[in-house]
């Protein structure tokens, strides 16, 4: 396991720990309840981590090299 | 006749030609009909995987639940977006094992892994007892669909005999090939007419997104968030996680695993599916749009709550095209269960018994056995029960219980023996089919449990049994056969 790995536990972590500390609606960010922004930001923050994970992994370095 | 009933119709007939069209001369052996002769690239795994998941629950169950339980929907999103990030360490083994081993489905792989054909078996019927509701959903979904945008011109049964049969026809002719090219198509409308119902919605009624959200918080004070008991932050974070584990354990999203060309296609869908996970927030939005324009719906009616408030904002023909996205989430998927449904029974129930088939008369027989699944689930289906989120819930609850078995096969050292992933599965499985059956929670069975424990998603137990008793029997086998451990 290459440490950049661990990296991907943080929206895991962002999703299953959070809703106990941000169980809010107000204030609204972007028009959404707070929660739910909250969760968007971290399927947001999964995307990049994941793209920051497959560009640093050097299993892929074929696959883009093509 | 209004205009909504010919552009349903239409979709269900490019459906069943483009399904039939997809064989293009090809020769359907087993490997091409169930597994797309391992030959998809990106974006057609893309399609299937999203497809897949991307199905009638997405479009009914999805708004149904923000329109009737409000913040316990979110964990909806949650969930999508971690199976996709588990899915890039998780597949490219999985994949690697399938190609090296000419598997065809889920049971083939724990078989080989474990060295046990009763194994095998015993996953293939796990896994048909849990296709066989999530085919009843579809096919519920459907006739809900189209009785509703047809304005209750076509009954739900007619609708649902009538895409039984022509998914069953395009199963039989093309294979997984007819799920792919289908999926294109509904991927496609289906973004679009989300994404447009998410934002018009809204705008149409509260004049935007916060002044519908804070509309409905004046109303429903604390809606938007979880309540504090019941559907807690500790009932989210468990089911988040538990449906997340056994998001890959459904026979067709694993043998849909099979299809692709090359690893590399699951590490790049990692990071580009997470994203296409944010089309969930516009279904969001147009249930919640609904919870002041339509209220009153409860139970299984709350599911109706996207295309009643549609019904108020738009005119029959566009019904229609909401009606037709809805036929195809339920016909793709519907396709895919039915191709994985049919090979496990013909693969992994029979074959083990008959040593002389081949894999052509295999093929032969998942043909055949094809259209009678889909009439065994057209029989479930016209027999009424729950509302439509409850009933993936159960199926999702028995193939979470062969995560286990399978990420300790992946491991370089197995810590579970062929004897203790069995036992682990029908210790789990059975828990599941007793707490189901007699309607508990954790409350109602540990009352001394502290509050916030309280909530956890009953599916922990079960889990949490199944490791155990794996994790037991598998050093009682080892000592019995005087294995060091």
């Amino acid at each position: 396991m290459r440490p950049m790995n661990l990296l991907a536990l943080l929206p895991v972590l962002g999703m299953l720990i959070g809703p106990f500390f941000l169980n809010r609606v107000e204030p609204y960010v972007l028009g959404m309840p707070f929660l739910l922004a909250w969760l968007v930001g971290c399927t947001l923050a999964t995307a990049l981590v994941m793209g920051v994970i497959y560009l640093t992994d050097p299993e892929n370095r074929d696959a883009n090299a093509k | 006749m209004n205009a909504a009933l010919p552009i349903i119709a239409l979709a269900v007939l490019v459906a069943l030609g483009l399904g039939l069209l997809a064989r293009k001369g090809r020769d359907m052996d087993l490997e091409q009909w169930s597994v797309g002769g391992r030959g998809f690239g990106t974006l057609l795994v893309f399609l299937l995987l999203a497809g897949e998941v991307y199905t009638t629950f997405t479009f009914l169950g999805a708004s149904g639940w923000a329109y009737g339980k409000g913040g316990p929907t979110y964990y909806i999103l949650c969930y999508l977006t971690l199976i996709y990030l588990i899915s890039y360490w998780l597949l490219p083994p999985v994949w690697r094992y399938a190609k090296e081993h000419r598997l065809y489905s889920q049971p083939d792989f724990f078989r080989a892994k474990y060295d046990s054909p009763a194994l095998g078996i015993l996953v293939a019927l796990v896994g048909i007892v849990a296709l066989v509701p999530y085919m009843v959903l579809q096919l519920k979904g459907l006739g809900i669909i189209v009785s509703t945008a047809s304005y209750g011109e076509v009954s739900p049964n007619v609708a649902i005999w009538i895409g039984a049969a022509a998914v069953t026809a395009y199963v039989m002719v093309s294979g997984v090939r007819g799920s792919a090219w289908n999926a294109v198509i509904k991927d496609v409308l289906i973004l679009a007419v989300v994404v447009f119902l998410g934002l018009y919605l809204p705008y149409h009624f509260y004049g935007g997104i916060e002044p519908m959200f804070r509309a409905i918080e004046a109303e429903k004070p604390g809606f938007l968030a979880l309540p504090a008991t019941g559907q807690s932050a500790t009932w989210f974070a468990s089911t988040t996680l538990l449906t997340a584990l056994g998001g890959w354990m459904y026979p067709h999203i694993f043998g849909s695993v099979y299809t692709a060309r090359d690893p590399h296609v699951f590490r790049r869908n990692a990071v580009l599916l997470p994203l296409y996970q944010l089309m969930l927030l516009f279904v969001f939005f147009a249930g919640f749009a609904a919870v002041l324009q339509v209220p009153g719906l409860k139970g299984a009616d709350a599911d109706l709550a996207l295309f009643k408030v549609s019904i108020e904002a738009f005119p029959p023909w566009f019904v229609g095209v909401i009606g037709a996205t809805g036929v195809f989430t339920a016909l793709v998927p519907g396709s895919m269960i039915l191709i994985s449904g049919a090979t496990l029974i013909a693969n992994n129930l029979y074959r083990p018994f008959r040593p002389e088939a081949t894999d052509a008369s295999t093929a032969r027989l998942a043909k055949i056995v094809a259209p009678l699944l889909a009439l065994v689930c057209v029989a479930f289906t016209l027999h009424g029960g729950e509302t439509i989120v409850q009933l993936l819930l159960v199926s999702y609850a028995f193939v979470t219980q062969l995560f286990p078995a399978l990420l300790t096969s992946l491991f370089a050292r197995n810590p579970l023996t062929r004897e203790g992933a069995a036992a682990g599965m029908v210790v789990g499985v059975g828990t599941v089919a007793l707490i189901t059956a007699g309607g508990y929670s954790l409350a109602g069975l540990f009352p001394f449990l502290p509050g916030a424990l309280k909530d956890l998603n009953v599916g922990v137990v079960a889990l949490g049994l199944n490791v155990a008793v794996a994790l037991a029997v598998s050093l009682a086998t080892r000592r019995a056969a005087g294995v060091p451990s």
